[in-house]
Protein backbone atom coordinates (compact mmCIF):
# COMPACT_ATOMS: atom_id res chain seq x y z
CA UNK A 1 0.00 0.00 0.00
CA UNK A 2 1.34 3.29 -1.38
CA UNK A 3 -1.38 5.76 -0.92
CA UNK A 4 -0.61 9.49 -0.43
CA UNK A 5 -3.21 11.28 1.80
CA UNK A 6 -4.30 13.14 -0.63
CA UNK A 7 -5.66 10.23 -2.96
CA UNK A 8 -7.17 8.90 -0.08
CA UNK A 9 -9.19 11.76 1.10
CA UNK A 10 -10.40 11.90 -3.06
CA UNK A 11 -11.49 8.40 -2.72
CA UNK A 12 -12.93 8.73 0.56
CA UNK A 13 -14.86 12.15 -0.59
CA UNK A 14 -16.15 10.86 -3.68
CA UNK A 15 -17.60 7.81 -2.18
CA UNK A 16 -19.19 9.48 0.37
CA UNK A 17 -20.91 11.91 -2.18
CA UNK A 18 -21.87 8.29 -4.19
CA UNK A 19 -23.60 6.75 -1.39
CA UNK A 20 -25.38 9.67 0.34
CA UNK A 21 -26.97 11.03 -3.21
CA UNK A 22 -27.84 7.73 -3.65
CA UNK A 23 -29.42 7.41 -0.53
CA UNK A 24 -31.45 10.14 -1.41
CA UNK A 25 -32.48 8.90 -4.99
CA UNK A 26 -33.59 5.53 -3.38
CA UNK A 27 -36.02 7.05 -0.69
CA UNK A 28 -37.57 9.15 -3.32
CA UNK A 29 -38.59 5.71 -5.07
CA UNK A 30 -39.62 4.54 -1.42
CA UNK A 31 -42.03 6.83 -1.28
CA UNK A 32 -43.37 6.61 -4.56
CA UNK A 33 -47.45 5.90 -5.03
CA UNK A 34 -48.24 2.60 -5.49
CA UNK A 35 -51.41 3.28 -7.41
CA UNK A 36 -50.77 4.03 -11.23
CA UNK A 37 -53.77 6.73 -11.32
CA UNK A 38 -54.54 9.75 -9.58
CA UNK A 39 -55.91 11.75 -6.39
CA UNK A 40 -57.99 14.21 -5.88
CA UNK A 41 -61.01 15.72 -4.35
CA UNK A 42 -64.64 15.39 -4.97
CA UNK A 43 -65.92 17.94 -6.93
CA UNK A 44 -69.05 18.75 -4.63
CA UNK A 45 -66.58 18.56 -1.23
CA UNK A 46 -67.35 21.61 0.90
CA UNK A 47 -64.23 23.21 2.29
CA UNK A 48 -63.15 25.56 4.28
CA UNK A 49 -60.13 27.41 6.05
CA UNK A 50 -60.87 26.59 9.59
CA UNK A 51 -64.37 24.69 10.26
CA UNK A 52 -66.13 25.63 13.43
CA UNK A 53 -69.73 25.41 15.10
CA UNK A 54 -71.88 27.57 16.88
CA UNK A 55 -74.68 26.13 19.11
CA UNK A 56 -77.71 28.48 19.58
CA UNK A 57 -78.35 27.05 22.92
CA UNK A 58 -80.88 29.74 24.15
CA UNK A 59 -83.36 27.70 21.01
CA UNK A 60 -82.95 24.27 23.27
CA UNK A 61 -86.01 23.86 25.37
CA UNK A 62 -84.15 21.60 27.73
CA UNK A 63 -82.29 18.00 27.19
CA UNK A 64 -85.39 16.14 25.05
CA UNK A 65 -84.29 19.10 22.54
CA UNK A 66 -81.15 17.59 22.22
CA UNK A 67 -81.73 13.79 21.97
CA UNK A 68 -82.92 13.57 17.96
CA UNK A 69 -79.25 15.26 17.30
CA UNK A 70 -77.60 12.64 19.62
CA UNK A 71 -79.96 10.09 18.15
CA UNK A 72 -79.10 11.36 14.20
CA UNK A 73 -74.80 11.51 15.32
CA UNK A 74 -75.33 8.14 16.96
CA UNK A 75 -76.90 6.14 14.63
CA UNK A 76 -74.93 7.33 11.34
CA UNK A 77 -71.51 6.97 12.79
CA UNK A 78 -72.64 3.10 14.17
CA UNK A 79 -72.06 4.49 17.95
CA UNK A 80 -73.28 1.98 20.54
CA UNK A 81 -74.81 2.98 23.69
CA UNK A 82 -72.86 1.00 26.35
CA UNK A 83 -75.06 1.38 29.36
CA UNK A 84 -72.31 1.94 32.58
CA UNK A 85 -68.95 4.17 32.60
CA UNK A 86 -67.70 2.23 29.26
CA UNK A 87 -70.33 4.12 26.97
CA UNK A 88 -68.92 5.69 24.14
CA UNK A 89 -69.94 9.75 23.68
CA UNK A 90 -69.24 11.83 20.58
CA UNK A 91 -72.54 13.93 21.01
CA UNK A 92 -73.72 13.76 24.89
CA UNK A 93 -75.21 15.97 27.53
CA UNK A 94 -73.67 17.41 30.74
CA UNK A 95 -74.68 20.06 33.63
CA UNK A 96 -72.96 23.77 33.68
CA UNK A 97 -70.78 22.95 36.18
CA UNK A 98 -69.14 20.22 34.52
CA UNK A 99 -69.28 21.98 31.25
CA UNK A 100 -67.91 25.64 31.88
CA UNK A 101 -66.38 25.09 35.42
CA UNK A 102 -63.80 28.15 34.90
CA UNK A 103 -67.66 29.84 35.85
CA UNK A 104 -66.68 33.06 34.66
CA UNK A 105 -69.58 35.00 35.41
CA UNK A 106 -70.47 34.68 38.80
CA UNK A 107 -73.90 35.37 38.74
CA UNK A 108 -75.76 33.70 35.50
CA UNK A 109 -79.09 33.84 35.82
CA UNK A 110 -80.55 30.49 36.68
CA UNK A 111 -81.67 28.95 32.97
CA UNK A 112 -78.56 29.19 32.05
CA UNK A 113 -76.90 27.65 35.22
CA UNK A 114 -79.53 24.85 35.17
CA UNK A 115 -79.69 24.24 31.63
CA UNK A 116 -77.93 21.16 30.08
CA UNK A 117 -75.15 21.52 27.35
CA UNK A 118 -74.34 19.51 24.34
CA UNK A 119 -70.58 18.48 24.33
CA UNK A 120 -68.56 17.14 21.28
CA UNK A 121 -64.99 17.42 20.33
CA UNK A 122 -64.13 20.94 20.00
CA UNK A 123 -61.62 20.11 17.28
CA UNK A 124 -59.28 22.82 18.91
CA UNK A 125 -56.88 25.20 17.04
CA UNK A 126 -54.17 23.66 19.52
CA UNK A 127 -55.50 19.73 20.25
CA UNK A 128 -53.36 18.47 23.08
CA UNK A 129 -54.63 14.99 21.87
CA UNK A 130 -52.70 15.32 18.49
CA UNK A 131 -49.43 16.52 20.25
CA UNK A 132 -49.62 13.41 22.86
CA UNK A 133 -50.52 10.87 20.22
CA UNK A 134 -47.53 8.14 19.78
CA UNK A 135 -48.11 7.50 16.38
CA UNK A 136 -49.76 9.79 14.70
CA UNK A 137 -53.53 8.40 14.50
CA UNK A 138 -54.97 11.54 15.44
CA UNK A 139 -53.87 14.85 13.53
CA UNK A 140 -55.16 17.88 12.32
CA UNK A 141 -56.09 18.31 8.81
CA UNK A 142 -55.04 21.83 6.90
CA UNK A 143 -59.57 22.35 7.48
CA UNK A 144 -59.11 22.55 11.62
CA UNK A 145 -60.60 19.26 11.66
CA UNK A 146 -58.88 17.10 14.28
CA UNK A 147 -59.39 13.44 12.83
CA UNK A 148 -58.43 9.87 13.87
CA UNK A 149 -56.77 7.32 11.87
CA UNK A 150 -58.49 4.17 13.45
CA UNK A 151 -55.99 1.54 11.67
CA UNK A 152 -52.90 3.35 13.58
CA UNK A 153 -54.67 3.55 17.17
CA UNK A 154 -52.71 1.34 19.55
CA UNK A 155 -54.81 2.18 22.17
CA UNK A 156 -52.71 3.68 24.42
CA UNK A 157 -55.02 6.15 25.86
CA UNK A 158 -52.53 9.53 26.27
CA UNK A 159 -55.10 11.41 23.96
CA UNK A 160 -57.99 10.71 26.48
CA UNK A 161 -55.48 12.13 29.55
CA UNK A 162 -54.29 14.61 26.77
CA UNK A 163 -58.24 15.90 26.20
CA UNK A 164 -59.22 18.56 28.61
CA UNK A 165 -63.10 18.35 26.99
CA UNK A 166 -63.09 14.05 28.15
CA UNK A 167 -64.11 13.94 24.36
CA UNK A 168 -62.62 10.61 23.80
CA UNK A 169 -63.16 7.64 24.69
CA UNK A 170 -61.77 4.25 24.76
CA UNK A 171 -63.69 1.14 23.34
CA UNK A 172 -63.29 -1.47 26.26
CA UNK A 173 -65.67 -3.73 24.58
CA UNK A 174 -66.38 -5.13 21.74
CA UNK A 175 -68.41 -2.01 20.41
CA UNK A 176 -70.30 -4.68 17.65
CA UNK A 177 -72.04 -6.50 20.73
CA UNK A 178 -74.10 -3.32 21.86
CA UNK A 179 -75.26 -2.49 18.07
CA UNK A 180 -77.96 -3.91 16.40
CA UNK A 181 -76.94 -6.75 13.23
CA UNK A 182 -76.98 -5.24 10.74
CA UNK A 183 -75.66 -2.27 12.26
CA UNK A 184 -77.64 1.54 12.03
CA UNK A 185 -75.06 2.73 9.36
CA UNK A 186 -74.11 0.22 6.90
CA UNK A 187 -72.13 3.00 4.72
CA UNK A 188 -69.61 3.88 7.76
CA UNK A 189 -67.96 1.65 9.69
CA UNK A 190 -67.55 0.44 13.22
CA UNK A 191 -64.30 0.51 15.43
CA UNK A 192 -62.71 -2.56 17.55
CA UNK A 193 -62.18 -3.50 20.58
CA UNK A 194 -58.83 -1.14 21.99
CA UNK A 195 -59.14 2.06 19.91
CA UNK A 196 -60.18 5.53 20.80
CA UNK A 197 -62.89 7.01 18.94
CA UNK A 198 -64.55 10.93 18.91
CA UNK A 199 -66.43 13.22 17.10
CA UNK A 200 -65.05 13.89 12.92
CA UNK A 201 -66.77 17.08 12.97
CA UNK A 202 -68.91 14.71 10.41
CA UNK A 203 -65.56 15.14 7.60
CA UNK A 204 -67.07 12.05 5.80
CA UNK A 205 -70.11 14.39 4.97
CA UNK A 206 -68.23 16.96 4.34
CA UNK A 207 -66.19 15.62 1.73
CA UNK A 208 -69.76 14.91 -0.30
CA UNK A 209 -71.21 17.87 -0.14
CA UNK A 210 -73.49 17.38 3.17
CA UNK A 211 -73.19 19.00 6.59
CA UNK A 212 -72.78 17.50 9.81
CA UNK A 213 -75.64 14.96 11.22
CA UNK A 214 -76.45 16.74 14.36
CA UNK A 215 -76.19 20.48 12.26
CA UNK A 216 -78.39 18.30 9.70
CA UNK A 217 -80.88 17.71 13.01
CA UNK A 218 -80.63 21.07 14.85
CA UNK A 219 -82.62 23.13 11.56
CA UNK A 220 -80.69 26.15 11.98
CA UNK A 221 -80.29 25.75 15.78
CA UNK A 222 -76.76 25.00 15.03
CA UNK A 223 -74.60 27.03 12.51
CA UNK A 224 -71.78 25.41 10.93
CA UNK A 225 -69.18 27.26 8.88
CA UNK A 226 -65.71 28.81 8.25
CA UNK A 227 -64.62 30.88 10.99
CA UNK A 228 -61.54 32.54 8.71
CA UNK A 229 -64.40 33.92 6.79
CA UNK A 230 -65.98 36.70 8.15
CA UNK A 231 -68.82 36.12 5.96
CA UNK A 232 -69.70 32.86 7.04
CA UNK A 233 -73.01 32.81 8.83
CA UNK A 234 -70.92 31.39 12.06
CA UNK A 235 -68.83 34.52 11.70
CA UNK A 236 -72.03 36.27 11.63
CA UNK A 237 -73.65 34.86 14.56
CA UNK A 238 -70.27 35.53 16.44
CA UNK A 239 -70.62 38.96 15.35
CA UNK A 240 -74.00 39.44 17.28
CA UNK A 241 -74.46 37.33 19.98
CA UNK A 242 -72.55 36.65 23.19
CA UNK A 243 -70.67 33.17 23.11
CA UNK A 244 -68.76 31.40 25.24
CA UNK A 245 -66.40 28.77 25.16
CA UNK A 246 -65.19 25.71 26.96
CA UNK A 247 -62.04 26.12 29.42
CA UNK A 248 -60.20 29.04 27.17
CA UNK A 249 -57.67 29.55 29.89
CA UNK A 250 -56.27 26.55 28.16
CA UNK A 251 -55.43 27.88 25.32
CA UNK A 252 -56.36 25.26 23.18
CA UNK A 253 -59.06 27.61 21.29
CA UNK A 254 -61.86 25.54 20.67
CA UNK A 255 -63.90 25.65 17.28
CA UNK A 256 -67.20 24.88 19.22
CA UNK A 257 -68.61 27.82 19.98
CA UNK A 258 -71.85 28.46 22.83
CA UNK A 259 -74.68 31.07 22.40
CA UNK A 260 -75.80 31.73 26.07
CA UNK B 1 -11.59 -45.28 -1.48
CA UNK B 2 -12.31 -46.74 2.09
CA UNK B 3 -15.01 -48.22 2.33
CA UNK B 4 -16.05 -46.95 -1.34
CA UNK B 5 -19.65 -49.44 -1.23
CA UNK B 6 -20.78 -47.26 2.26
CA UNK B 7 -20.13 -43.91 0.87
CA UNK B 8 -21.99 -43.85 -2.23
CA UNK B 9 -24.92 -45.39 -1.42
CA UNK B 10 -24.80 -42.86 1.52
CA UNK B 11 -24.20 -40.50 -0.91
CA UNK B 12 -26.84 -41.39 -3.29
CA UNK B 13 -29.14 -41.74 -0.33
CA UNK B 14 -28.64 -37.88 0.65
CA UNK B 15 -28.77 -36.48 -3.09
CA UNK B 16 -32.76 -38.66 -3.37
CA UNK B 17 -33.11 -37.13 0.35
CA UNK B 18 -32.33 -33.60 -0.51
CA UNK B 19 -33.76 -33.06 -4.12
CA UNK B 20 -36.81 -35.28 -2.76
CA UNK B 21 -39.18 -31.96 -2.72
CA UNK B 22 -38.84 -31.40 -6.51
CA UNK B 23 -39.86 -35.64 -7.32
CA UNK B 24 -42.61 -35.06 -4.87
CA UNK B 25 -43.70 -32.13 -6.20
CA UNK B 26 -43.63 -33.44 -9.93
CA UNK B 27 -45.23 -36.89 -9.00
CA UNK B 28 -48.05 -34.47 -6.50
CA UNK B 29 -50.81 -32.81 -7.74
CA UNK B 30 -50.61 -29.59 -9.80
CA UNK B 31 -51.28 -26.36 -8.79
CA UNK B 32 -54.44 -25.62 -7.75
CA UNK B 33 -56.74 -22.54 -8.31
CA UNK B 34 -58.34 -20.88 -5.19
CA UNK B 35 -61.44 -21.14 -7.69
CA UNK B 36 -63.08 -17.22 -6.39
CA UNK B 37 -65.95 -16.29 -7.85
CA UNK B 38 -65.69 -13.11 -9.79
CA UNK B 39 -68.50 -10.60 -9.20
CA UNK B 40 -71.40 -11.32 -12.11
CA UNK B 41 -72.05 -8.68 -14.55
CA UNK B 42 -68.64 -6.75 -13.53
CA UNK B 43 -65.95 -6.45 -16.60
CA UNK B 44 -63.56 -3.93 -14.99
CA UNK B 45 -61.85 -3.52 -11.78
CA UNK B 46 -60.47 0.16 -10.98
CA UNK B 47 -57.19 -1.35 -12.04
CA UNK B 48 -56.10 -4.41 -14.37
CA UNK B 49 -56.17 -7.68 -12.68
CA UNK B 50 -52.33 -8.31 -12.00
CA UNK B 51 -51.87 -4.93 -10.36
CA UNK B 52 -55.05 -5.48 -8.24
CA UNK B 53 -53.83 -9.04 -7.61
CA UNK B 54 -50.35 -8.26 -6.41
CA UNK B 55 -51.09 -4.60 -4.79
CA UNK B 56 -54.42 -4.58 -3.62
CA UNK B 57 -53.25 -4.38 0.44
CA UNK B 58 -51.28 -1.51 -0.67
CA UNK B 59 -53.06 -0.05 -2.73
CA UNK B 60 -55.61 0.14 0.04
CA UNK B 61 -53.39 1.19 2.30
CA UNK B 62 -52.95 4.45 -0.19
CA UNK B 63 -56.23 4.91 -0.21
CA UNK B 64 -56.77 5.04 3.58
CA UNK B 65 -53.90 7.49 3.96
CA UNK B 66 -55.30 9.55 1.17
CA UNK B 67 -58.58 9.56 1.93
CA UNK B 68 -58.04 10.21 5.86
CA UNK B 69 -55.15 12.79 5.94
CA UNK B 70 -55.67 14.87 2.62
CA UNK B 71 -59.21 14.58 2.21
CA UNK B 72 -58.71 13.35 -1.46
CA UNK B 73 -61.34 11.06 -1.34
CA UNK B 74 -61.35 10.69 -5.35
CA UNK B 75 -59.32 7.97 -7.48
CA UNK B 76 -58.79 8.45 -10.71
CA UNK B 77 -58.11 5.54 -12.67
CA UNK B 78 -55.64 4.91 -15.37
CA UNK B 79 -58.83 4.66 -17.67
CA UNK B 80 -59.52 8.03 -16.69
CA UNK B 81 -62.82 6.94 -14.69
CA UNK B 82 -63.45 8.41 -11.15
CA UNK B 83 -63.61 5.73 -8.01
CA UNK B 84 -64.79 7.27 -4.34
CA UNK B 85 -62.35 5.72 -2.14
CA UNK B 86 -64.19 3.53 0.06
CA UNK B 87 -63.52 -0.41 1.02
CA UNK B 88 -67.08 -0.90 1.93
CA UNK B 89 -69.15 1.54 -0.19
CA UNK B 90 -66.91 1.01 -4.05
CA UNK B 91 -65.09 -2.47 -3.29
CA UNK B 92 -67.49 -4.51 -1.60
CA UNK B 93 -70.57 -2.95 -4.00
CA UNK B 94 -69.00 -4.93 -6.80
CA UNK B 95 -67.12 -7.64 -4.46
CA UNK B 96 -70.23 -8.81 -2.22
CA UNK B 97 -69.55 -12.28 -2.03
CA UNK B 98 -66.84 -12.24 1.07
CA UNK B 99 -66.50 -15.80 1.45
CA UNK B 100 -66.25 -16.62 -2.11
CA UNK B 101 -64.03 -14.25 -3.36
CA UNK B 102 -61.82 -12.49 -0.55
CA UNK B 103 -62.11 -15.26 2.02
CA UNK B 104 -60.97 -18.24 -0.28
CA UNK B 105 -57.97 -16.35 -1.42
CA UNK B 106 -57.07 -15.05 2.15
CA UNK B 107 -56.98 -18.30 3.38
CA UNK B 108 -55.05 -19.80 0.77
CA UNK B 109 -52.53 -17.78 1.22
CA UNK B 110 -52.80 -17.76 4.95
CA UNK B 111 -52.96 -14.00 5.34
CA UNK B 112 -55.42 -13.05 8.29
CA UNK B 113 -56.55 -9.49 7.29
CA UNK B 114 -58.53 -7.42 10.19
CA UNK B 115 -60.46 -5.20 8.00
CA UNK B 116 -63.39 -6.85 8.97
CA UNK B 117 -63.28 -5.93 12.05
CA UNK B 118 -64.34 -2.15 11.54
CA UNK B 119 -65.61 -2.60 7.70
CA UNK B 120 -68.85 -4.29 6.99
CA UNK B 121 -68.59 -7.35 5.29
CA UNK B 122 -71.96 -7.45 2.79
CA UNK B 123 -75.29 -8.83 4.16
CA UNK B 124 -75.65 -12.27 3.57
CA UNK B 125 -72.13 -13.26 3.03
CA UNK B 126 -70.74 -14.32 6.24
Amino acid sequence: MNKSRRSFLKVAGFSAFALTSGMAALSGVAQAQIAPGKYERAANALHAKRWGMVIDTRQFKGPEDYKPLIQACHSFHNVPHIPDNQDIKWLWLDSYAHVFPDDMNAHLNTHTRESMYPLLCNHCTNPPCVRVCPTQATYKMDDGIVAMDYHRCIGCRFCMAGCPYGARSFNFKDPRKFLANPVPNPEYPTRMIGVVEKCTFCAERLAVGQMPACVEAANGKILFGDLEDPNSTVRQALATNYSIRRKPSLGTQPGVYYLI
Amino acid sequence: MYNAKAVIVGIVIFVALFTSPFWLSMMGQDYKSTGIELPKGEKECIEDVQFMRDQHMRLLNEWRDEALRKENRVYVATSGKKWNISLQNTCLKCHSNYKEFCEKCHTANGVDPYCWTCHIIPQGSK
